[in-house]
């Protein structure tokens, strides 16, 4: 995996995690500042999933290759799930459901990371 | 009739976090489960067979607390309920006999793999259903209010 884009996913996972949570304790409702933001994520989501293929085919082997895509792939879900649940109804325990998604993200990016050391150690 | 009863009976606010970290249990659990007893069941059935107890009661932890009827707030406390003694069970066996669990489940060292949250979460989820009984009957008080506060058009 690539050290620098998996550390910036969970960089901005937890900012975006934080920010929400702000914007769920004053109550301002989600405004599109936040959802650019979460776009973003899911654009590097996105391009984390590419470099995973190129590097699998460029023939680096993650211990399972199963888990190690559907990681990648199930992280995509995360983040429009999380929006559409939260977006759906607005209140403050709604959009701290949108914390937990990018606190998700946060996590799942964390596996992968350590998925690709244990096949590097 | 009972298209309208399940409009009425959806978890609204602090249910829907509630109800959204039970789901992303639910999926991962349930993920993880299906992948280790599909590969590598061999190796440690126990533990993955109880990766599937666990994900079974998530599943169910979570339909039940988003379902605000007298009969699934009694399911949702007893999933809960079992979940917390699970994760206490399994995971002070996880410490005292580690040769019986050679590979993680969720519940291992109290979910320390999960950063805890699999000890907390049924504290949680307990908590909830206790502070919101659900009304007994469909005519209640509470099932009127609510019948008009929770409708949102479209849907």
């Amino acid at each position: 995996m690539n050290s620098v884009l998996a550390a910036a996913v969970v960089g901005l996972s937890l900012v975006l995690a934080a920010w929400t949570v702000v914007v769920a304790v004053r109550g301002t409702g989600i405004r599109n500042s936040l959802l650019i933001g979460l776009l973003v994520l899911e654009g590097l989501l996105l391009v984390q999933l590419v470099v995973g293929v190129v590097l699998v085919a460029g023939g680096d082997r993650p211990p399972s290759l199963v888990i190690f895509f559907a990681y990648l792939v199930g992280v995509l879900v995360v983040l429009p799930a999380g929006t559409l649940w939260s977006v759906a109804e607005k209140s403050r325990p709604s959009t701290l459901v949108l914390a937990v998604a990018c606190l998700a993200v946060t996590a799942m990016t964390a596996r992968l990371l350590q998925m690709w050391a244990d096949a590097r150690g | 009739m009972a298209e309208n009863a399940g409009s009425r009976a959806r978890a609204t606010g602090g249910a829907r976090l509630l109800v959204a970290v039970y789901a992303l249990f639910a999926v991962a659990a349930t993920s993880r489960a299906g992948v280790q007893i599909a590969t590598k069941f061999d190796e440690a059935p126990l533990a993955y067979l109880l990766s599937a107890l666990a994900a079974a009661v998530y599943v169910v932890a979570t339909v039940a607390i988003s379902r605000r009827t007298p009969a699934w707030h009694r399911v949702a406390v007893a999933a809960c309920t079992f979940e917390l003694a699970g994760v206490l069970a399994i995971g002070t066996l996880s410490l005292f006999d580690a040769a019986a669990f050679p590979d993680a489940t969720v519940w291992s060292v109290y979910g320390r793999g999960y950063l805890f949250v699999p000890l907390v979460l049924p504290v949680a989820g307990l908590a909830y259903l206790r502070r919101h009984p659900v009304a007994a009957g469909p005519a209640g008080p509470a099932g009127e209010a609510g019948n008009h506060a929770l409708r949102e058009p479209g849907r």
